[in-house]
């Protein structure tokens, strides 16, 4: 394929024509009709999803370049874009009722959620700084703006300035890391930079600058993320915005993240390895700790599912940094499939834990006090099941695919020679495990405050309890996504 | 005839099956669903014992399948003479359970038969797990069904209890986990822990994985200092609950010792088997002390089950095959009379809703069977001789005289104090005049429950008198053991 055939693109050009065309739809759609541009934006996203899959297809598999270098098509985009299509059409199901209940489910809504997608498909193709940055900036401007959406509530707004401000802070960092980089091999794609570096010695000049690009690379990409020390947006923007677009930040722009570090960082500054493995060990211990032990004392769901999604991300930075030992690649394949693994089960653990705070609300009533949960297995066992399922998996214990995420992570850890850190992160695990029992003792140990069956329609209840079982599932057999993982880490 | 994973997976399926039999509507149904897939579950346990090879050490009944290809991990499965009996108590008692909670269980019913028998297909599958991962998952995959059945049908302060037992635990496990990872790395990517067996590692390498095993172990046994969970548990975990937890999951403990811990690291062991001895003595005499002065019945039946721990761990690390069989003894016939004895206290709790020794006495006025079936019990549980307490117990104190006398001598104290906690207790219960009006109105066991404590009482007395049937299996694996880890690995 020629380097500048727009078909690797397909699905981004599909998903753009889609999103306007919606955008345009929409406008003729009265409120109580809304259900018909919902149904509308999951058929975007299955077009999206038979595009990506004519591209793997087509392509074989094999790296193509295309946009002259820009753009990158490789499994592991083609995975990732697959799990975010999956991810983001869970959001759109399970918030559905809510905004709807809400009247917040309007044009903008879904229009916002299918460019945010559109951002997290171009940071995942990136072969370039520049189309990386463009992909961050379109899918962090969508995500504001829906922090936003409901303009009435003062604590949503809050949010979203604190999000727009920090955001734009470490959008400024990363762009600072880059120009340096860029100064320093002269190149913006990211394959060239990568071919540079190889051939500078370690004591030139160059290789200071590019060391000192690569701390702000590395701190903005620790702010989208959300790792510790950049982690203080995560719990406001989750708790302020409204619980379907914390949904939506909490699961699908996580594996945009992961593309955007794998690009950065192994496509890119592979060479540069032993020094970012270090600041990524600092930010992981430092996010498992905090993150787990602030979880502890959080009252509001939303908030404690913050916390804890810092302290995943910072389990899953011991994978990253697991890769090159001394100079060796020999596990690199097995660390970086192993951290992929975990970003993609935490996903659906996330996308689930959120979708039941959905399911349980009703119209007027927020379910984000950890006490909302009492008794939930008096009134729905089965919803009290679920949640079990994704609690357990949360804490990674087996027969769970959390715990095989876990034991993926662990595995590289100890594989690379760094067993404290293994010791450290089962200590903060073992913290961890305290909140999420938390929540399976309210439900099953606890009396309800009141008796009202759990409400929601028959689509939503049974693709939340797909997430659950598929979590399940996983744990048994974990063979098939790990090998997903591994086959596109290998295809870099 | 993949005998293992029938009997794995068989209750697990019939839990499964109650849980989805729908609400409390249909509980009679649900109880003879769980009731059959039991008795199934102990079926098709019944020709591992029958078709077991004695003499060969090495594992029997074995599969392996490919499970997670990425890790090299399998599902393989086998038995030797050592966890073999393990498998057939674990279905005996769950059979026991179901029946137990026959009708003291009106809420809920299918989330508790359910969780009996998915717990108990579980501990069949640690049981005979020869993968290192397989064996981590089953290990803590027990943990969720216990964590549910103390947390929902436990007793006032049941769901401390229950949190208390699962990050006691849990802590132990994961830090076992790291070790599990660390032999997987140096075995050059095997989970196998037949491997393991062979793996040859410095010293100062075992001492640091044998603590991290340790913990785990330690915590499952439970040993002291790590034992404190155990009394919360126990006593709050409905009769059911405590039986199980004391007669399957105490053991699961013992048996990582003499899984993991004997054969992969021989020299650790032997090193730090002062440590180990220690521990266990202290187990044995202080707990014994402690038992002596408590005024609930399930707590001093709890710190008993420690003390008699402490015998098994004794007999482990005192390494000739008096000690390790008489170990093993000692784990089956607890797993008899601790769940005989926490059945006998639930019988009156059911009755008076209490568990204090104060308000009791003179029961033996009122439920005249009742009382001869725990006198049996308590005797059994003092190590009289003729019942299944004295075999181990014996063994043991045999193998610890060959090997220091002071050892044998600080072990046999526990005779003495198990006698009198046990006998005091059951004084204070049973005999004497008729306390207050509600032992007056006390009923005699009904059937069911005569049914339940008569096969207990048949099988103590059984293994008390020829315990020949179980020694025999375990003769070729423990001196196969005794031999490996008799020899040095570095």
């Amino acid at each position: 394929m020629s380097d500048n055939s727009l078909l690797p693109a397909l699905p981004e050009i599909l998903l753009l024509a889609g999103a306007c065309a919606l955008m345009i739809t929409d406008l003729f759609v009265r409120d109580e009709r809304r259900g018909t541009s919902c149904a509308l934006a999951l058929g975007v996203l299955l077009a999206c999803a038979a595009g990506t899959t004519f591209v793997l297809w087509g392509t074989g598999g094999r790296l193509v370049y295309s946009f002259n270098g820009l753009y990158v098509a490789d499994v592991m985009s083609h995975v990732l874009k697959l799990g975010a299509y999956v991810a983001v059409a869970a959001a759109l199901v399970y918030s559905r009722q809510y905004l709807l209940d809400r009247g917040l489910l309007r044009g903008e809504f879904l229009t916002l959620l299918l460019f945010a997608l559109l951002g997290m498909m171009v940071m995942m193709s990136a072969n370039s700084f520049l189309s990386l940055y463009l992909g961050l900036e379109l899918l962090s401007l969508c995500l504001y703006a829906m922090v936003a959406l409901n303009r009435d509530s003062a604590q949503s707004v809050e949010a979203a300035m604190k999000y727009f401000v920090l955001g734009a802070l470490a959008s400024g960092l990363l762009l600072y890391g880059m120009s340096m980089i860029y100064g320093a091999t002269g190149s913006l794609t990211i394959t060239e930079v990568s071919k540079q570096i190889g051939t500078l010695s370690r004591d030139s000049t160059q290789h200071t600058f590019l060391v000192f690009g690569l701390v702000f690379l590395v701190a903005g990409l620790a702010f989208k993320l959300g790792v510790v020390p950049f982690h203080m947006w995560i719990p406001d923007v989750y708790q302020g915005a409204p619980t379907a677009v914390t949904l939506v930040i909490g699961s699908a722009p996580k594996l945009a993240a992961f593309a955007m570090a794998i690009r950065l960082l192994v496509n890119g500054l592979l060479d540069l390895a032993g020094d970012w493995q270090q600041m990524l060990a600092i930010a992981a211990v430092l996010s498992m700790a905090i993150g787990n032990l602030a979880a502890i004392a959080q009252s509001n769901l939303k908030r404690m599912l913050a916390y804890s999604t810092i302290a995943h991300m910072g389990f899953m930075l011991l994978g990253l940094l697991s890769g090159v030992v001394g100079g060796n690649w020999l596990n690199a394949a097995d660390a970086y499939a192993a951290a992929m693994f975990y970003v993609v089960v935490y996903v659906a653990m996330s996308a689930g834990a959120f979708g039941m705070l959905l399911l349980l609300s009703s119209k007027g009533f927020e379910c984000e006090q950890l006490e909302d949960l009492k008794g939930l297995n008096r009134r729905s066992p089965w919803t009290a099941c679920i949640m079990m399922v994704l609690m357990f998996s949360l804490a990674g214990v087996p027969p769970t695919a959390g715990f095989y995420a876990k034991l993926a992570v662990l595995s590289a850890t100890v594989n690379a020679g760094q067993v404290w850190l293994a010791v450290v992160a089962v200590v903060f695990s073992l913290i961890g495990a305290f909140y999420y029992l938390r929540i399976v003792k309210l439900m099953y140990f606890d009396e309800p405050k009141h008796l009202a069956p759990v409400a929601g329609d028959a689509g939503f209840r049974f693709l939340l309890s797909a997430n659950g079982m598929a979590l399940l599932v996983f744990g048994i057999l974990p063979q098939p996504l790990m090998t997903i993982c591994f086959i596109a880490i290998k295809s870099l | 005839m993949k005998l293992l994973t029938l009997a794995i997976w068989v209750p697990v399926l019939a839990g499964l099956l109650v849980l989805a039999s729908g609400g409390d509507r249909n509980a009679p149904l649900q109880r003879a669903i769980a009731l059959v897939g039991s008795i199934l579950g102990f079926l098709v346990t019944i020709p591992l014992y029958t078709g077991f090879k004695l003499g060969d050490a090495g594992m029997q009944f074995e599969e392996r399948v490919s499970w997670i290809p990425q890790f090299s991990v399998f599902y393989h499965l086998g038995v030797d003479g050592i966890s073999v009996l393990f498998l057939l108590l674990n279905a005996f008692i769950t059979v026991l359970v179901v029946i137990a909670g026959w009708s003291v269980i009106q809420s809920g019913v299918a989330q508790y038969m359910a969780s009996f028998l998915i717990m108990s297909g579980l501990l069949n599958g640690v049981f005979s797990a020869l993968d290192g991962l397989l064996f981590y998952v089953f290990f803590e995959a027990t943990l969720i069904p216990m964590f549910v059945i103390i947390g929902i049908w436990g007793g006032p302060n049941r769901v401390y209890a229950a949190l208390k037992f699962f990050l006691y635990t849990l802590f132990g496990s994961l830090l076992m986990l790291v070790a599990l990872l660390y032999l997987y790395n140096k075995s050059g990517g095997s989970f196998a822990i037949l491997d393991w067996w062979k793996l040859p590692l410095p010293l100062g390498m075992q001492m640091l994985l044998f603590f991290g095993l340790l913990f785990a172990f330690a915590v499952k046994v439970p040993m002291w200092p790590v034992h404190t969970w155990l009394p919360d548990a126990h006593t709050e975990a409905p009769t059911g609950g405590s039986v199980v937890l004391a007669a399957i999951m105490l053991k699961l403990g013992a048996y990582g010792l003499v899984r993991f811990t004997l054969p992969i690291l021989p020299d650790a062991s032997r090193q730090l088997a002062w440590l180990m001895i220690a521990l266990s003595l202290i187990a044995v005499v202080y707990i014994g002390l402690v038992a002596l002065v408590q005024t609930d019945m399930k707590r001093l039946i709890a710190y008993s089950s420690i003390s008699h721990m402490g015998f098994v761990t004794l007999g482990l690390f005192i390494f000739n095959a008096y000690g390790v069989e008489g170990a093993l003894l000692q784990m089956i016939s607890h797993g008899f009379i601790s769940a005989a004895m926490f059945l006998c206290v639930g019988v009156m709790y059911d009755r008076m809703h209490s568990r204090n020794i104060a308000d009791y006495g003179g029961v033996v006025n009122t439920m005249p069977r009742f009382a001869a079936l725990m006198m049996l019990f308590a005797m059994a549980n003092c190590g009289l001789p003729a019942t299944s307490g004295f075999v181990g117990e014996f063994m043991v104190i045999m193998g610890a005289m060959k090997a220091n006398f002071w050892i044998a001598f600080a072990a046999a104290t526990m005779l003495v104090f198990g006698a009198a906690y046990t006998l005091w207790m059951y004084k204070r219960v049973i005999f004497g005049a008729v306390a207050n009006d509600h032992v007056a109105a006390l009923k005699d066991l009904d059937g069911r429950e005569t049914l339940v404590l008569g096969l207990l009482a048949f099988a103590v007395l059984a293994m008390g008198i020829y315990p020949l049937p179980f020694t025999e299996l375990m003769h070729a694996s423990v001196n196969e053991l005794l031999r490996h880890v008799a020899l040095p690995k570095f």
